[in-house]
């Protein structure tokens, strides 16, 4: 019992972190321009497709060894999709959001569910028209790197599976890279001030449309990774992988208490780990997987109606 | 109402001309908030801006430092045109501090201060988030800008407490320091002693006497006459968004006009006087009633 509790939470924390690296994208901008960017799911998705992409042009390596996987293929997939997801998050941002910077909040957030139905359809229709590239109206598998695809590590009795042990890493690095960007560099701090009081931040001297770029840059390069670990964790991508991993990231950023960067962390990894255990100490048939979603969100409910500002975030004041 | 523009012995030292603000004038709909202002700043001049509640003080404040875009008129600092970017005013050297508060409350007093310096500095997040020598360097320099600043005015041992847990007072100074931080020529102060005790208002002064004695020009918007009177070189009074007289401070002080803007018409004057529409400010009601 003690083991398969383990077992669950090393599978919910992985899972939990794949939310955790979507969710940092949806809390930044919010905080930034308050704008829940609906389109964020398909920037995780065009990260995948930006990493297979790179390997397709990488000549589609298969016979790699451990070392030059890790190495170079991985670095090298990782940063096609993170030049991808950015250069699309920074091209929405730019003719989809800013023209619309002024215009009542409901204006943005329509925007975003169209861009999230451009891009989703804007992939299935045109991957496949690029020369040598399969076709994506169905899911492509994701090419298998050596050392992390299908290999595994055991402790005790508890199995990690490396591509889930991948995606605990990369969060675990991009949490303290961020840490670094947001509390040690001046873009940062001023991201921080902008989201507190942008006209103030404006008059201490902030562009602020640099600060919108660089929220916009920073959730979309952990989208990214995101696309890359749940390529690996399962074995395919396909265009409409960015919805409902965008809908559970979009959860996990309102659980931790959205605008907060630790909380968007700390909400995916309880997500996570909740839908992991229901599905297995929930008994009968409420706790089959199909039922995760249902606890899943039972949770957000929960946490909304107790408390409203998430588990990290602090007290919403009404301004005046 | 006349207006008078700044006389012409200030343009001796023309080449020290810090703000030249010619007829700014500022219309929400029908409403003209400002209206036709023109103000010259020199260079380590304290210039107080007085007036009754809605005299345009503020907007025109927010006209100068880029918040507003001016109807029309236009700004020109140290001889260059200002675009209305805040951003933009702030790197060709002016800064400004809020007749309500507004640091960033979640934020150390440390911190603060140092977002204030953010269009002085040269690294780039890619720097920050590999910890490069240039970025630690820099880092450790604006730390230390920033401390120093604290200390200018008087707030080192609360470096690193949240600005929101600050005391009221030391609020209104943090944000002094935080405008200092982005070095400027020419510092706005809106209402720097509103809701301070009389010792506190003391403090104040002493540190814009301090600011200018490095050099800086200020321009104070204040409803504390004595506080005004002491401090300015020159003092300019709005009433409903035009200029009603500007001078040296006894000139002004002693001006009928600007007395009944304040207070009202004295009791004797002919019926065609029609009373002042703008309420007079709390911290003079106590003078107005009198007269009332």
């Amino acid at each position: 019992m003690l083991d398969l509790f383990f077992q669950q939470l090393i599978n919910g924390l992985s899972l939990g972190a794949l939310y955790a690296l979507i969710a940092v994208g949806y809390t930044v901008v919010y905080g930034i321009v308050q704008l829940i960017n609906f389109a964020h799911g398909e920037i995780f998705m065009v990260g995948a497709f930006g990493a297979f992409a790179t390997w397709m042009l990488l000549g589609q390596p298969t016979d790699w060894g451990v070392s030059a996987s890790l190495l170079i293929l991985l670095p090298l997939m990782l940063l096609g999709g993170i030049v991808v997801s950015v250069t699309v998050a920074l091209l929405t941002e730019r003719f989809a959001y800013r023209p619309l910077r002024n215009a009542p909040r409901l204006a943005p957030l329509i925007t975003a569910i169209g861009v999230s139905v451009f891009l989703q359809e804007f992939v299935r229709l045109f991957y496949g028209r690029i020369p040598g590239f399969p076709d994506a109206k169905s899911a492509i598998p994701f090419p298998s790197v050596a050392g992390i695809s299908g290999e595994i590590v055991r402790i005790g009795s508890v199995t990690i599976q490396m591509p889930a042990l991948f995606t605990i890493v990369a969060l675990a690095i991009s949490t303290l890279f961020l840490w670094f960007f947001v509390n040690r560099s001046k873009t940062g701090r001023a991201m921080v001030a902008t989201s507190q009081d942008p006209d103030t931040a404006r008059l201490m001297g902030i562009n602020v449309d640099k600060v919108i770029v660089a929220a916009f840059a920073v959730g979309a390069g952990l989208a990214a990774i995101a696309g890359v670990a749940h390529g690996l964790n399962y074995g395919n991508i396909d265009f409409r992988m960015g919805f409902l991993a965008g809908l559970k990231a979009f959860t996990a950023a309102v659980l931790g208490g959205i605008g907060n960067i630790n909380g968007a962390v700390v909400g995916g990894l309880v997500l996570g780990v909740v839908e992991a255990m229901a599905t297995t100490f929930i008994p009968g048939q409420f706790g089959s997987s199909a039922w995760k979603d249902v606890w899943a969100f039972a949770l957000l409910i929960l946490v909304l109606v107790f408390r409203p500002q998430g588990l990290l975030g602090a007290k919403v004041v009404d301004r005046a | 109402m006349t207006q008078v523009m700044s006389g012409a012995g200030h343009h001796v030292d023309a080449s020290t001309l810090l703000l030249q603000a010619s007829s700014v004038t500022m219309r929400f709909g029908g409403l003209t908030a400002v209206n036709n202002v023109s103000l010259d700043v020199h260079a380590g001049e304290i210039v107080g801006l007085i007036g009754p509640n809605g005299a345009g003080k503020t907007t025109f404040f927010n006209c100068l430092t880029g918040l507003y875009k001016p109807t029309s008129g236009e700004v020109r600092f140290a001889g260059e045109l200002l675009p209305p970017k805040p951003r933009l005013v702030v790197r060709a050297g002016m800064a400004r501090t809020f007749q309500n508060i507004r640091l960033f409350h979640n934020m150390t007093a440390l911190e603060n201060v140092m977002v204030g310096m953010y269009s002085r500095t040269k690294t780039n997040a890619i720097d920050a988030v590999f910890r490069l020598p240039r970025h630690r360097r820099e880092e450790l320099a604006s730390t230390e800008r920033a401390r120093e600043l604290l200390d200018f005015v008087g707030l080192s041992s609360a470096a690193d407490m949240l600005s929101r847990n600050l005391p009221y007072g030391d609020q209104r100074r943090l944000e002094i320091a935080r405008a200092l931080a982005t070095d400027p020529k020419l510092l706005l102060l809106d209402e720097p002693t509103a809701g301070m005790n009389p010792q506190e208002t003391r403090q104040a002064e002493e540190l814009i006497f301090k600011i200018r004695d490095l050099g800086l020009a200020v321009l104070v918007i204040e409803h504390d006459m004595r506080f005004i009177f002491n401090l300015c070189d020159r003092v300019c009074c709005l009433v409903r968004g035009e200029v009603l007289v500007e001078g040296v401070g006894e000139v002004v002080q002693n001006d009928p006009r600007v007395i009944e803007a304040y207070i009202g018409a004295p009791a004797e004057p002919p019926a065609d006087v029609p009373p002042p529409t703008a309420e007079p400010p709390a911290s003079e009601a106590g003078k107005g009633s009198a007269d009332a």
